[in-house]
This record gives C-alpha cells, structure tokens and sequence, in this order.
C-alpha cells in the first residue's frame, strides 16, 4: 500500500485539533474535520455525507442517556427539589463541600467498581443533588460565596462524578471496557482473563481515589481563603 | 422483544419534538423560529432517521450545525413558580422528593440484573442488545409517573420543565453522537494505520521505560483527539502494546491492557472530544466556561498518568 497517500487523512486530524485549538463551534469543527478527512482519502461528497449519516445515525442511543431522565428532574426541581436540599444541608452544620465530594468520590467509585455504574450521572445526580448540596454546605460554612467559588465547586463535582466512574468501573468485571479490551487483545492474537484486567485496574482505582480526595480536601482550605478577599479578586496561584 | 430500544428512540423524538412545538409558540424566545426547526429535525432523525437514505441524514446533520454554529439556538426564558411556592412544596414534600430520583438508577440495576434474559412467551422483556438502556427508558417512564403523582402534577407539564432544561444543554446535546460519526469516519479513511506505521518506525525500542512512557502518552493523546479509548486502544495495543510490550519485553498482557487504558482515560478527562463527559455537564451546570469541567478535572488527569505509568513500569 503506498503510505505517502495514507498520511493525507492525518489532515483530517489536524483539522480537528487546530479547530478545537481555536475554540470554535464544536459541532463545525467536527463536521470540518469530517469531511476533510473524507476528502483526504478520496471520497466523493456524497460518499462522504452517506457516512456521516450512517456514523450519526449508529450512535443514536447515547442522548438517550441524556434525555431520557430529563422530564422527572425539570418536574422535581420545578417542585422544590433544589430548595429542599439546600435546606436540609444548611442544618447539617459539619459537612463540607470537600469532605462531601470525596464522600461523592467513594461511594461512586466502589459502587462503579460494583458494576452499579448508573448510581450516578451528571443528569441524574450532579445536576439536581451534588452540585448544589456542595454549594449550600460551603455557604453553610462560611456565610456567603462568591459566583467564582460557586462555579468552582460545581465544575470539581462534575469532576468527581467523571473520576469516580472512570477510575472505578474498570475494576467491574463484566463492564463493557472490560470486554472491548479482552476482544481487542483476542484480535491480536493474545488471550486475557477478564478478572485479570479488572484486579489489576485495582492499584491505579486507589492513586486516583488518592489524587483526586487530596485536591477535594484542599478545596476547602481554598475557598476559605477566597472568601477573605472582596468578590473579583484571583486566588493565589497553586491553589485548587 | 417487548421493550426495544426503537420506542426509546420514538420516544426521544416524541420529546424533541413537543419541544420544538414548545419553543415555536413561545413568544419570549429570542430565537424560536431556528430552535424550533434545530429540535424538531433531530427529534425527526431520531424516530424515522433509520429509515432515511444516509446522504439525507447526512445533509441534514450539516444543517444542525449551521443552525448551531451561526447562533440560531438561543436559551429561551424559564419559567419557574415562585421561590415562596417552591419552598412551601419542598417544606411539605421534604425528603420524599428525592424518591422519584432515585427510582431510575434503582430501577435501572434492577432491570438490567434481573430482568435480563426473562421471556414472555418466546419474546424477549428487554431488546437483548442493549438491555440496560431499555432499563433505563422503562424506569424513566416509571420515575415520571411516581413524580407526576407525587407532586400532583401532570405529564405534561414535566415535558415542559424539560424543554427548559434541554434548551439550556442546546447543542451539546448531540456532540457525542458527531463525535462517534468522525471516529467511525476517521476508522474508514485508515487515519488508525498512518499512525501504527509512524510509531512502529520512529521508536527507540531498547528503553523499556521510554517505551512505557510513548504507550501511555500515546494512548492519552489518541483518546483526548477521537474523545474515548475506543479508537485509542486498539491503536495503541496494536501498535506498541502487544509487539513491543509484550512481544520484545514480555510484560503480562493483563497489566499492559487494563493500565493502558486508564491511560486512555486520563485523555478523556481533559478533552473537549469527550462531550458527555466534560462539556454536557458544563452546559448541564450553567457554567460560563464550558471547559470548566476540564480545567477542574486536568491536574488530577496529568497526576493519575503519571503514577498509572510508573505503575505500569513495575507491575508490568
């Protein structure tokens, strides 16, 4: 095969990359380098256009994920349900927003590493109960925050949620990156045992747990000393 | 099957498109005419998309984005009850609001283990190929009933707080899927091939840490440009992992696989590629940064691949 005319689809690649360098539009910059990389590789227009169909049209199930949930977390929050826990929290007084996002962090963690991997979620459970139980107990704690500290605190559980769940579903056995890889290596010739993968996925869950707790714990020293300064003012470099 | 994924996908589009309904007679919205017609197309593809020849859903997918890149899909005005009316409801609904929530994923487990391979008669409860997004979709209907007659409120209505909350997730909502469309387009055109041949050329090979470390920037690298370790593994195994790792240092391919693909995730926590993860959720929040998620998320990522690489250089 001649690899000079192999290398042109990279472009493609580059497209993308570059693109999103740019911060432009994500969804151009991915039609961008769609149809770049078609071209690249010699496809004809409406070649290129079957495929991006055919492509959109086989990942169809993953808004799903998104969608499906949304209908009873607009009618529960229409009825009170970010107040309720707001409140509920503001009585708690020793909870932490570092202290409860690590606690966030195990429980999704071992229950991922259980193969429960739906007990959380951005839609289900970041949006409507983490997030703002880690903001009311940091208000609870220190009177008022500002909208920098409050949007800090809602980006880290959003993060907690995606730490959790990545570095602890792999320790499932029968979870679906478990078996992409036993089919991959199978593919290339090399047998391996699924239970294999999942305990040595072990010692790299508990570092991240390690990791991502300490930068939690230090949250909270970091938003003490951010509310020292009058709103506007950019935390000391080094800090979460 | 009784419950196949097909009436999910009827019922999303039957979503997106009381949505776009919602939107067109919505006075107060700054951009209805072009929401409307954003929502209402996606809600098309996603119930006869299937059925449509590729190039015209092809085309039509250039149109969303038009729609999005050129500003047509604006944030429309939420309507929220009174701040005094929703307090006296969680006042008086109090922890029994969280109920209805946790019913899906509770619901969802329960599907996917129990009711995994049940029959009735010679058909199959859950569409076989995916039973736990049927779960899902039958425990999201039934959460919504649960909510409805917990908060003496209608169907309806719940239809109508999620279009508040899909206006405001917007376009972001289909960047996975767009996503997964440029990684099966990058697979056809033999972008994975280039890359192997590059590496397998330009590599020192005596080093076992240099080629530990090359694995796992690589598999991070991949993952942060195709958005996931679909395309990263496969690439990197088949590139340095099984010929090299294993081939010339006889490392236990167990390690090497399941290490390499934390690596793997370590990209996808800093990628914008990873829209489900990183930008729905910012979007979700009401973050003004949509990269927040990745800026809280990039220290963690770079520290957990450095540890997994030392791990992996010992362990292997």
């Amino acid at each position: 095969m001649n690899h000079v005319a192999n290398f042109w689809p990279l472009m493609g690649v580059a497209c993308v990359v570059i693109g999103f360098l740019l911060r432009l539009n994500p969804m151009l910059v991915v039609m961008i380098g769609a149809i770049g990389t078609g071209l690249a590789a010699h496809m004809s227009i409406n070649e290129i256009f079957a495929k991006i169909g055919e492509g959109f049209i086989s990942y169809r199930n993953l808004p799903l994920l998104t969608l499906l949930p949304l209908a009873v977390i607009g009618l529960l929050e229409r009825h009170g349900l970010r107040e309720f826990v707001q409140s509920a929290i503001a009585k708690v007084r020793a909870a932490s927003a570092g202290r409860l996002l690590i606690a966030y962090l195990f429980v999704r963690q071992v229950s991922a590493g259980l193969g429960l991997v739906s007990l959380g979620g951005h839609v289900q459970m970041v949006r409507p109960l983490v997030a703002p139980m880690a903001e009311a107990s940091a208000q609870a704690r220190l009177g008022t925050i500002g909208e920098r500290a409050r949007q800090r605190i809602r980006a880290l559980a959003a993060a907690t949620d995606n730490v959790g769940l990545f570095f602890g579903e792999d320790v499932f056995v029968a979870v679906g990156a478990i078996l992409f890889m036993q089919n991959t290596m199978r593919a290339l010739g090399i047998e391996v045992d699924s239970l294999q993968m999942a305990l040595w996925g072990i010692p790299t869950a508990l570092c991240a747990f390690a990791i991502h707790a300490f930068r939690l714990y230090r949250l909270d020293a970091a938003l003490a000393t951010d509310d020292a300064l009058p709103q506007g003012q950019s935390t000391p470099a080094g800090a979460v | 099957m009784i419950i196949s994924t097909v009436y999910l996908y009827w019922l999303a589009g039957a979503l997106l498109l009381f949505t776009a309904l919602l939107v067109a007679s919505d006075k107060d919205h700054p951009r209805r005419g072009w929401s409307a017609l954003f929502w209402a197309d996606l809600g098309l593809l996603f119930m006869v998309g299937d059925k449509m020849p590729a190039a015209v859903v092809g085309y039509q997918v250039l149109g969303l984005t038009a729609i999005a890149t050129l500003g047509g899909l604006k944030k429309g005005p939420t309507r929220r009850l009174d701040a005094a009316v929703r307090m006296a409801s969680a006042l008086r609904l109090r922890a029994k609001l969280l109920l209805p929530l946790l019913t899906i994923p509770v619901l969802t487990m329960v599907g996917s283990v129990v009711f995994k391979n049940t029959r009735i008669g010679s058909l199959y409860l859950l569409d076989p190929k995916s039973q736990t997004v049927a779960a899902l979709g039958v425990a999201c209907v039934l959460a919504l009933l649960y909510a409805c007659w917990l908060t003496c409120d209608t169907p309806v209505q719940a239809m109508r707080q999620s279009r508040e909350l899909t206006d405001a997730i917007g376009w972001t909502l289909v960047l996975p899927q767009m996503l997964g469309m440029l990684g099966t387009i990058f697979v056809h055109a033999g972008v994975g091939d280039s890359v192997a041949y590059l590496a397998k050329t330009y590599l020192t090979i005596e080093l076992r840490w240099v080629v530990v470390a090359v694995y796992c920037a690589g598999m991070m690298l991949f993952a942060m440009i195709t958005g996931g370790g679909g395309a990263s593994f496969p690439l990197m195994a088949s590139g340095i992992g099984v010929p090299i790792l294993i081939g010339v240092f006889h490392g236990n391919p167990a390690v090497i696989a399941a290490l390499g693909m934390f690596a793997a995730y370590c990209g996808t926590l800093v990628t914008p590629m990873a829209a489900h993860f990183n930008l729905i959720p910012a979007a979700l929040l009401e973050l003004p940064d949509k990269y927040a998620v990745i800026r809280a998320q990039a220290p963690t990522a770079l520290a957990i691949l450095v540890v997994n690489a030392v791990l992996l250089y010992c362990l292997m």
